[in-house]
C-alpha cells in the first residue's frame, strides 16, 4: 500500500468511529426527545444518562477527523473547507448549540426541557447535513476556478442522490441508536425500555437496508464511475448483507433474560456491517476525494510529515486506549451509575 | 465590503470569543488542582468545598470552550484554505498531539465530574492534575502553531513551492518558548485574578457567617498567591518577548512600541497616538534609552524603527495603543496582587479594607481584558502577513464568498451565548450558595 492509501485508511478509520458514535449521540438525543411526554419516560431517561458523558468524546472525534484530513491531505482540507463552507458552518452553529445546552441542562433544571428538543432536533439536522457532503463529493455539482469556488446549490437540490443519501444516513442513525440503547437497557436491567428500542430497531433495520439500495440506484445516473467502481469489491457489501442477516436474527435468539434477543450482539455485528458496507464505498471512492478535480495522490501531505503524523497517531493511541478503558468501565459497566435513581 | 477583510472580522471574532473560554479552562484547571491539593495537605474541608464549586463552573466554561474550539478549528479551513494548505504540510504535528491532550481533558473531566462520588481522594487528585495538564498541554501545542506563523521555520520555499519539509525545526521555532511559556503563565494568572476578583466580591458584603467569611478569605489568599507568582514570572517573560522581537521580529516591535526611525538609545513610548506623518509618538510619555535597554540589554542597542520597512509591510498602527493596554494591566496586576498579599501577612488578624477588595474585584475583568488586547496584538501586529515573510492575509482567504452573511450568524450565536452562559453561572450559583454548602459540610 503506497503512503496516500495508508492515510486514507487511517481517515477512514475515524470517520467510521464518527459516524458510529455521532449516530449514536445524535440517535439518542432524538430518542429523548420522542419519548419525554409519552407514557415510555423511562426511555428518555435512559437515553439522556447515555448521553451525557459521551457526547465531548463524541464531539473530539469530529475534531480529530478534521486534523488528520488538515495533516494528511492538507490540498483536500482547503479544497473542502472552500467550498463547503456553508454546509459546515451551518453544522458547527448546531453543534454549539447543543454542546453548550447540554452543559446548561447539567447546571439548572430549567434548561432541561428545551436541551430536550434542541438536541432531539438538531439530532437529525446535523447528521443530514454532514451525510450531504457525500453525494456533492462524487457528483461533481462544484464549480472551480474564475476566482471563485462554489457549490451548485440548484443541482445538488434537484438531485435524487442527495435524499436517499440522507434518508439513509437518518435512519442508519436512529437504527444504530436504538441497538444501541437496547444494549444499554438491558445492562441496566431494564427490560420493559428494552423492549421499546427493540421494536424501533426491528422496522428501522429494514427501511435502512432499502435507503442503501436505494442511494446505489440514485447515485448511477450522477456517478457512474463509482457504482462501477462498487461492482469491483460486491464481495464486501455481500459481507456486509450476511452481516446484517446475522445481526437482525440476534434480536430473536432467546436470551435466558424474560425477553428474546441479544441486543449485544446485534450492535456488534450491525456495527461489523456499517464497517465493511462504508469500507466497500470507500475503495469505490478512490482515488479521487472530489471527483473528478482532486485526487488523494494530489492532495497528499509531505512525506516527511506523514512519517512523523504516523509516530503522533502512535504514541497518542498509546496514551489514550487505557484513559478510554477506565472510562468505559466507569460508565458503560458500573451498575451504580447505569441503575443510578436520578 | 472587502472579502479578506470580513474572513478576518469572522475569524478574529471566533477567537475573541473561544479565548475567554480556552483561558479560563486552563487557568481553573490550575486552581481546582491547589485547592485539591491544599484541602490534602491542610485537610481542610473549606478547600474540597472550593474545589467543587470551581469545577461546577469550569464544567459550565468547558462546555461552551469545546463547542467553541471545534469552531475556530474546522473555520481554519473554511475561512484560510490557503494557509491550512501549508500548515497541514509544515506545521501538522501540534495540531494532532492537541487533540490528544484535549481527549486527556474531556474524558478526565468527565470521570472526575460525573464519577466524584466513586473515587478516592488520591484516584480525585490524580483525575484532576490530568484535567489540568490536558488543559496545559493543549494551550502550549497551539501556541506552537501561533508561535510558527510570527517566526516560521522547517522548510524551503522554491519556486512558490514548499519544499524540504522539517516537522520538529518548525515545532522548535525560535519564538516557541517564550510565547509558549507567555501564553501559560497568563492563562493562569487569569483564571487566579478571576477567582480572586469573585471572592473579593463576596468579601464585600456586610452580612456574612464566620465560616462564609473563612471560606472566602481563604480563596481570595490562594488565588492571590498563584496570581502574584504568575504576574511576576509574567514581568520577566515580557522582557524575554521584547528580546525575541528585536531579535526575530523588529517590525513588529517597531510597531508595538510607535518607533520610527532606527536608532540607538531608542525610547520607550508608554501610550500617546503614533503619528505616521511626524514619525513620531504624539502625546505619550517616554523613557529615553528604555526600549533599547529592553530589547538588546544595553542602551546602545540600535533598535529598527517602522521607516527601515516598506510601509505596505507595516502593522497597523493602533497595535501600540493594545500593547500599552497589556503590558499596563499586566504590571497593575502585579501590583495589586503583591500589595494585598503585603497588607494580608503584615496584618493576618485584620481583614482587607473596603476599597482594597473594591479595587480587587476589578482585578478578574482587567485580566480578561489583559489577555484579549494581548491575542489581537499579536495577531494584528503580525498582519499583513498569516505567515510572516511567507504567506499574506490576503492570499490565505477563502474565495468562497457568503461571509457577510455567516458574520452576522455567528456574532448572533456569540452573544446570545454570552449572556446565557452568565445566566447559568448566574442561577447555578445563586440556587446553590456556598452557605448552604458549609453547613452540610458540618454536618
Amino acid at each position: 500500500m503506497t503512503d496516500p492509501y495508508i492515510a486514507i485508511t487511517i481517515i477512514w478509520a475515524f470517520l467510521f468511529v464518527y459516524a458510529i458514535a455521532g449516530s449514536i449521540d445524535f440517535g439518542a438525543g432524538f430518542w429523548a426527545m420522542y419519548y419525554t411526554r409519552k407514557e415510555n419516560t423511562e426511555a428518555s431517561v435512559i437515553a439522556n444518562r447515555y448521553l451525557s458523558p459521551s457526547w465531548e468524546v463524541t464531539n473530539v472525534f469530529l475534531v480529530l477527523l478534521v486534523v488528520a484530513l488538515v495533516g494528511f491531505f492538507p490540498g483536500a482540507a482547503s479544497y473542502l473547507g472552500t467550498l463547503m463552507i456553508l454546509p459546515f458552518s451551518f453544522v458547527l452553529i448546531l453543534l454549539t448549540i447543543r454542546g453548550t445546552f447540554m452543559v446548561y441542562a447539567y447546571s439548572s433544571k430549567k434548561y432541561s426541557r428545551m436541551l430536550t428538543i434542541i438536541s432531539g432536533t438538531t439530532g437529525l439536522f446535523i447528521p443530514a447535513l454532514l451525510v450531504a457532503t457525500l453525494p456533492i463529493a462524487i457528483g461533481g455539482f462544484v464549480s472551480i476556478g474564475e476566482g471563485r469556488d462554489y457549490l451548485l446549490f440548484n443541482e445538488i437540490f434537484a438531485s435524487p442522490t442527495l435524499y436517499t443519501h440522507i434518508g439513509f444516513g437518518l435512519s442508519t442513525e436512529l437504527f444504530l441508536a436504538s441497538l444501541l440503547l437496547s444494549d444499554y437497557s438491558r445492562e441496566a436491567q431494564n427490560e420493559k425500555t428494552y423492549l421499546v428500542y427493540r421494536k424501533n430497531a426491528l422496522w428501522l433495520g429494514p427501511v435502512t437496508l432499502l435507503f442503501a439500495v436505494a442511494a446505489t440506484f440514485t447515485l448511477l445516473p450522477e456517478a457512474g464511475w463509482m457504482v462501477e467502481n462498487m461492482m469491483n469489491v460486491w464481495y464486501l457489501f455481500a459481507f456486509s448483507l450476511l452481516a446484517f442477516i446475522i445481526g437482525y436474527a440476534a434480536l430473536f435468539i432467546p436470551s435466558g433474560k424474560e425477553n428474546p434477543g441479544r441486543p449485544r450482539l446485534s450492535v456488534i455485528f450491525i456495527v461489523i456491517q456499517f464497517g465493511l458496507a462504508s469500507l466497500g464505498y470507500g475503495f469505490s471512492h478512490m482515488p479521487y476525494i472530489l471527483y473528478p478535480d482532486l485526487t488523494i495522490q494530489d492532495a497528499f501531505t509531505d512525506p516527511t510529515m506523514f512519517r512523523w503524523l504516523l509516530v503522533g497517531y502512535g504514541v497518542g493511541l498509546a496514551i489514550l486506549v487505557p484513559a478510554f478503558v477506565v472510562f468505559w468501565r466507569l460508565f458503560m459497566k458500573d451498575k451504580r451509575y447505569l441503575q443510578a435513581e436520578k | 465590503m472587502d472579502e479578506v477583510l470580513l474572513a478576518r472580522m469572522l475569524f478574529g471574532s471566533s477567537m475573541a470569543f473561544h479565548i475567554i473560554f480556552a483561558t479560563l479552562g486552563v487557568g481553573i484547571t490550575l486552581m481546582i488542582l491547589v485547592a485539591e491539593i491544599t484541602r490534602a495537605i491542610k485537610k481542610d474541608d473549606h478547600y474540597g468545598v472550593m474545589a467543587k464549586r470551581w469545577t461546577k463552573g469550569f464544567a459550565v466554561l468547558l462546555g461552551v470552550a469545546i463547542p467553541s474550539g471545534t469552531i475556530v478549528g474546522v473555520m481554519l479551513s473554511l475561512l484560510w484554505p490557503g494557509y491550512m494548505a501549508i500548515v497541514g504540510r509544515v506545521i501538522a504535528l501540534p495540531f494532532q498531539v492537541e487533540i490528544f491532550a484535549f481527549f486527556l481533558e474531556a474524558v478526565f473531566m468527565s470521570i472526575y465530574v460525573y464519577a466524584a462520588d466513586r473515587l478516592s481522594n488520591s484516584m480525585r487528585i490524580v483525575s484532576v492534575a490530568l484535567v489540568a495538564l490536558g488543559a496545559t498541554a493543549s494551550a502550549v501545542l497551539i501556541t506552537d502553531a501561533h508561535a510558527w506563523m510570527n517566526t516560521p521555520r522547517g522548510f524551503d520555499v522554491v519556486n512558490g513551492e514548499i519544499m524540504n519539509v522539517r516537522p520538529w525545526e518548525a515545532v522548535f521555532n525560535p519564538s516557541v518558548y517564550v510565547t509558549v511559556l507567555h501564553v501559560v503563565s497568563t492563562a493562569y494568572m487569569a483564571g487566579a485574578f478571576v477567582i480572586a476578583s469573585i471572592a473579593a466580591f463576596k468579601l464585600m458584603k456586610n452580612k456574612l457567617s464566620d465560616s462564609e467569611r473563612a471560606y472566602h478569605r481563604k480563596g481570595l489568599t490562594i488565588s492571590l498567591i498563584i496570581g502574584a507568582v504568575m504576574s511576576l514570572y509574567t514581568a520577566v517573560n515580557g522582557h524575554d518577548t521584547a528580546k525575541m522581537l528585536y531579535e526575530y521580529l523588529p517590525v513588529k516591535l517597531a510597531a508595538a512600541e510607535g518607533l520610527f526611525e532606527t536608532q540607538d538609545n531608542a525610547p520607550l513610548a508608554i501610550f500617546g497616538i503614533p503619528d505616521p506623518e511626524r514619525g513620531e509618538v504624539v502625546g505619550g510619555i517616554e523613557i529615553p534609552g528604555m526600549l533599547s535597554w529592553l530589547a538588546s540589554g544595553s542602551t546602545d542597542g540600535v533598535v529598527q524603527g517602522l521607516n527601515d520597512f516598506p510601509e505596505e509591510y507595516w502593522p497597523p498602527l493602533f497595535v501600540h495603543t493594545l500593547f500599552n493596554i497589556m503590558v499596563g494591566i499586566g504590571f497593575s496586576l502585579l501590583g495589586l496582587s503583591f500589595g494585598a498579599l503585603f497588607y494580608r501577612f503584615v496584618f493576618p488578624r485584620k481583614a482587607l479594607p473596603k476599597w482594597i477588595l473594591a479595587v480587587l474585584v476589578t482585578s478578574g475583568p482587567l485580566a480578561m481584558l489583559g489577555i484579549e488586547t494581548g491575542w489581537i496584538f499579536s495577531c494584528t501586529g503580525r498582519q499583513p502577513w498569516t505567515i510572516y515573510g511567507v504567506q499574506l492575509t490576503s492570499e490565505a482567504a477563502t474565495n468562497s464568498g457568503n461571509l457577510g452573511f455567516l458574520f452576522a450568524l455567528f456574532i448572533t450565536l456569540y452573544v446570545t451565548l454570552l449572556v446565557l452562559t452568565s445566566l447559568v453561572l448566574k442561577f447555578y450559583f445563586g440556587r446553590n450558595p456556598v452557605s448552604k454548602e458549609l453547613e452540610n459540610m458540618n454536618v
